[in-house]
């Protein structure tokens, strides 16, 4: 009997919003312990929430780029139970009534294209963070991170592999990005996943038990989770047992999945609408202004590239996957128009600099209209390709625009006949044993000619003229020889 | 001049304002008599050095031309609200030892105002009960009389202001917690529209029926207190924007046309006949000063109690879920581990009633029987809200008893919760419906204890009720009734 | 009718350590309760809604600004143990 595995993902995305989702103190991260607290966010008594317009914004930003339906009347639930990072007990989220439901996302891994529903997106806020401490035998806890806003993200079971699921979280990631709602950062925490996974027998409809993995913090983990546990649960159903529902967490230096230890049956929330927050009303005029206001989507923008650039799919897949790059490549090509040259100097040349140096392009030293002056150089051959390299490890470095570096350092490629003449009989001239055997008849010597031409010239003479030049003058040579 | 504790608001605001006198002479008098007064027991924090502080300050601006309303005076806050500089114990264990952090908005609107904020009143613990006995701090005593009980939860606000302590202070009024009180004591008391008044910085017990109310011995004094702590706060999202009218105008408005709602279903059995008596009284002699008395009906009355009892508890479960001995507040010494920390220090935190009501709470918001209770709880506080909705169609007022008895001994209820819940059988719709609604003194019963009158109006027409009171008052003479000394 | 099971999980949901002695008190009054409320089922409620603000307000909302919040001495002020500037309780145990 064949299995297939069944896999959803609950994604927790943090907002990149100033303020918390509830009241006015800072959302962001990095700081010292305790430093962004106020009354709400310690739990303080007589602390109340006013929630922050933007999260919902973002929240139907989402959910629109997600194809859901926007949910017009909504509430907030309290969610119940005690942990020292829950200050007031209960956690403001929505139960029943999330903000978006019924959407789908395309995704594309390897050559397959996979549609995945979205169940669900709703709003909530973060808990704070706890630190072990075995030694004092204590724990640490730090509300910082205590109430930032969140959206979870729940996709239907649509997911049948390990592959296809680190696929779907890179494609929300991307998403998300894009809209600039989260920087979707799986290290820093910004975007976490649960995972739920069953097996099934190919062509059961039924679902198998499933079990919940939770907080696994990369790309890479998710799938190893997920390979494990389907290992895992094909060797339970093999030997002829059941798999037993429960929680686990993945131990990435094992590579194992391992049953939380929390002994309590599962716990009962006694969710009900927050009394201090009263309903948020969406309507349709507010939800078209959003509408209007939304970037285009990366599955958008990599059509577009394909179709009006002409770009390859893995190209344009390469460009497109951060809303930066294309928003760069596009700019390039206004200056430069030609999207082939655009796309080999923005992918090769810029992104390698980038990386090695670690810089994001939000930073990049070459701006968009420098890389397109640059590319213009070369296709007007004011200067050659090579040129065009050591042109471009300087504008890195320095910032400056190509035609200050190539006017300052006298890098015009020589394009005149006369001067590259001369510079070739200047060679010869000058290699009087090699220029004997190549005229005697040793054509594979051509390149050596090039090669001293290029370097007699500074490395300033245009390579196909020198090429040109070189047959033609040897032709010459020839001629004269043989009189 | 005239003792302090025998002036009101109005009168100490002529007396300062004509430099007869200061507020640090004020506000000395009074934490005399404050210090006098200890066999009240209305007090849990009386702010001695800060108090004095203030009024110098006070002073201060009233010599640089600054005029304020409150300027000067000493008013008292209930000790579930938020004063920096004192604690804010809600008369819990649990939060005995915790130093406000912050001003809670009507704090800050009284300072603004130039009150000298003078202390903290005793209270039911977390602001659960009606008669004041379940404090950790011990029970308030009814200035009229020391073996019974003041009312509650406002108790301490209620027996300071009678006594002369302070001419006024603030309550708080979840089920009737500040209007009850007032009858039980002979004096005023307002628990205004829900959202008139910030919550922000008021210790919450529940979300959805909680207000801060006022306290005083005249009309005119309630107006005025009233109108300092109104307003809306973009800190407190449940506050409405709803402009606040100078209450004080509406008192000499009179009567003459008003409609006085008298709802049948208020005057039942186990109603004293002594108060039922002083209310219709009371009643009447409103119809004499020209308003109609009018027939009403609330159908859906015998159901308050029991739809507040599933709320009431539900929120209060989850608003206490925060005193956990972690960030702040009495936490058990040693604790075995986590789970230690969390079980002891509420159970050794928390008294009988906070934890039974708790308790409820989180029965009624389980998962199996949320429908049943919480849910169908919410639904038939919608019918009683349209109940008062259809009766004003054809009143302007609404008037009823306040409570069902004049002040009972102390430990006479604490056996039988329904017993006590009932006293709070007239309050509670009101609460429901969200309506503003006001005690005056209306009587006195053969025992010498004091009977007040309920009045209900609209939502946001507090002035309605300052019109009744005020021709009331200027025709009746209750409301000047005082315990021998 | 609360059950002695009853009343040990609604104290487990509530974080309350209820003892045999406050277990039998508890069972008696929380029935009382209870059963005063049971009535409301005897209401008709199907054309109702649940109330969600009781005046109807909605969307009450605040733009993404940051406002002043407390300092580290306010949180020192009133918390029962900390380390540094972290708050600190006995080990959490997953």
């Amino acid at each position: 009997m064949e299995f297939e595995a069944v896999i959803g993902l609950e994604v927790h995305l943090q907002l990149q919003t100033k303020s918390k989702i509830f009241c006015g103190a800072s959302a962001d991260f990095g700081a010292s312990p305790n430093e962004f607290i106020d009354p709400l966010t310690l739990g303080l008594p007589g602390s109340l929430p006013v929630l922050n317009r933007r999260v919902a914004e973002f929240a139907v930003m989402l959910g629109l780029a997600m194809n859901c339906e926007i949910r017009q009347f909504n509430r907030f639930a309290r969610k119940h139970y005690f942990y020292p990072d829950l200050p007031k007990g209960y956690q403001i989220s929505q139960f029943d009534e999330p903000i978006c439901e019924r959407g789908h996302i395309t995704v594309h891994f390897g050559d397959a294209v996979r549609t995945i529903g979205i169940k669900r997106i709703h709003m909530e806020e973060d808990a704070g963070k706890n630190i072990h401490d075995t030694r004092t035998h204590s724990s640490l806890v730090d509300l910082n991170r205590a109430g930032v806003p969140l959206l979870e993200i729940v996709s239907e079971p649509d997911i049948r592999s390990p592959s296809e699921a680190s696929a779907y979280l890179k494609s929300v990631r991307q998403i998300a990005r894009f809209l600039e709602i989260s920087d979707g950062n799986m290290d820093e925490g910004s975007l976490r996943c649960d995972a739920n996974i069953s097996l099934r027998p190919v062509g059961q409809l039924k679902f198998g038990t499933r079990t919940e993995i939770k907080n696994i913090n990369s790309f890479k983990f998710v799938e190893r989770a997920l390979e494990y546990e389907i290992v895992r649960q094909m060797a339970v159903l093999k030997s002829g047992k059941e798999v037993a529902q429960e929680t686990l967490l993945f131990d990435s230096a094992q590579g194992v999945t391992r049953a939380m230890r929390s002994k309590e049956e599962s716990a009962d929330y006694r969710y009900f609408p927050d009394p201090d927050l009263p309903p948020l009303v969406i309507n349709e005029s507010w939800i078209e202004e959003i509408r209007e206001k939304l970037p285009k989507l990366p599955e958008q923008r990599l059509k577009e590239f394909c179709e009006v650039y002409g770009l390859s799919t893995y190209d344009a897949a390469i460009l497109t996957a951060e809303r930066a790059c294309a928003d760069y490549f596009e700019a390039v090509f206004k200056v430069c128009n030609n999207a082939k040259s655009a796309c080999n100097w923005v992918t090769s040349e810029l992104f390698g600099a980038l990386n090695k140096q670690s810089v994001d392009i939000k930073e990049t030293p070459v701006s968009a209209q420098h890389l397109g002056e640059l590319i213009k150089l070369v296709e007007g051959e004011t200067i050659s390709g090579k040129m065009a390299k050591s042109v471009f490890e300087e504008m890195f470095a320095t910032s400056k625009s190509p035609g200050e570096i190539v006017e300052a350092k006298g890098l015009q490629q020589v394009t005149d006949d006369g001067a590259i003449l001369a510079i070739v009989r200047q060679v010869f001239e000058q290699n009087k044993s090699q220029a004997t055997e190549f005229i005697g008849g040793n054509d594979r010597l051509h390149s050596f000619f090039v090669g001293q031409t290029m370097k007699l010239s500074k490395g300033s003479a245009n390579p196909k003229k020198v090429n040109e030049l070189i047959t033609a003058e040897l032709s010459r040579l020839r001629a004269e020889a043989q009189k | 001049m005239t003792h302090p504790s025998q002036l009101g608001i109005g009168d100490l605001r002529t007396a300062l304002d004509g430099k007869k006198t200061s507020s640090v002479e004020v506000t000395t008098a009074l934490l005399e008599t404050i210090n006098a007064g200890k066999k009240y027991n209305a007090f849990i924090e009386v702010s001695n050095e800060q108090a004095l502080s203030q009024a110098k300050a006070a002073d201060e601006r009233f010599a640089r031309g600054e005029r304020a309303p409150l300027l000067g005076i000493p008013i008292a806050i209930k000790d579930n609200i938020l004063a920096v500089g004192t604690k804010t114990t809600c008369a819990s264990k649990i939060l005995g030892n915790f130093l406000s952090p912050y001003d809670a908005t009507v704090t800050k609107k009284l300072r603004a105002s130039g009150a000298v904020i003078i202390g903290k009143t005793n209270m039911d613990e977390f602001a659960m009960g009606s008669s004041n006995e379940t404090s950790t701090y011990g029970s308030v005593k009814n200035p009229w009389d020391l073996d019974r009980v003041p009312g509650g939860s406002s108790g301490g606000s209620a027996a300071a202001t009678l006594a002369g302590l302070v001419p006024g202070a603030l309550g708080t009024d979840t089920g009737g917690s500040v209007r009850q009180p007032a009858s039980l004591c002979g004096i005023y008391g307002l628990k205004p529209t829900y959202g008139r008044v910030s919550r922000y910085g008021v210790v919450a017990f529940a979300s959805s029926l909680d207000q801060v109310g006022t306290f005083a011995r005249s009309a005119a004094d309630l107006a005025s207190l009233t109108e300092v702590i109104s307003g809306h706060d973009a800190l407190d999202s449940t506050s409405v924007a709803k402009a606040a009218p100078a209450y004080s105008s509406a008192l000499t408005k009179g009567v003459k046309g008003l409609r006085v709602g008298v709802p049948k279903e208020y005057f039942i059995k186990g109603l004293d006949p002594e108060v039922e008596k002083a209310v219709l009284t009371a009643i009447r002699k409103i119809e004499d000063l020209g308003a109609t008395a009018v027939p009403v009906s609330l159908p859906h009355t015998e159901h308050s109690l029991a739809v507040y009892y599933v709320l009431a508890p539900a929120e209060a479960s989850s608003n206490l879920a925060r005193f956990d001995g972690i960030r702040y507040g009495f936490r058990i010494p040693e604790p075995k581990d986590l789970k230690d920390l969390y079980y002891r220090t509420r159970s050794e935190g928390f008294g009988k009633e906070v934890k039974r009501r708790i308790m409820v709470g989180a029965f009624v918001l389980s998962t199996g029987y949320y429908d049943a209770y919480y849910l169908r709880a919410q639904k038939v506080r919608t019918l009683i809200a349209k109940d008062f909705t259809n009766a004003f169609t054809q009143c302007d007022v609404i008037a009823s008893p306040v409570a069902p008895t004049t002040a009972f001994k102390i430990g006479e209820k604490m056996n039988d919760p329904i017993a006590m819940y009932l006293s709070d059988v007239f309050t509670i719709p009101v609460n429901l419906a969200g309506l503003p609604s006001m005690s005056v003194p209306c009587g006195m019963d053969g025992k010498g204890l004091p009977i007040g009158l309920q009045l209900i109006a609209k939502p946001w027409d507090e002035e309605a009720l300052f019109q009744v009171a005020g021709a009331y008052e200027a025709a009746t003479n209750w409301h000047s009734m005082r315990p021998a000394a | 009718m609360f059950s002695s099971d009853d009343i040990k999980k609604l104290g487990k949901l509530a974080h309350l350590y209820i003892s045999q002695e406050e277990e039998v008190e508890l069972i008696h009054k929380l029935s009382a309760i209870i059963e005063h409320v049971d009535h409301l089922t005897s209401v008709d409620v199907s054309a109702v809604q649940p109330m969600s603000h009781v005046h109807g307000s909605t969307n009450v909302t605040r733009s993404d600004e940051l406002t002043p919040g407390l300092s580290i001495e306010d949180l020192m002020k009133n918390v029962p143990d900390h380390s540094g500037r972290f708050i600190r309780v006995p080990l959490i145990v997953e």
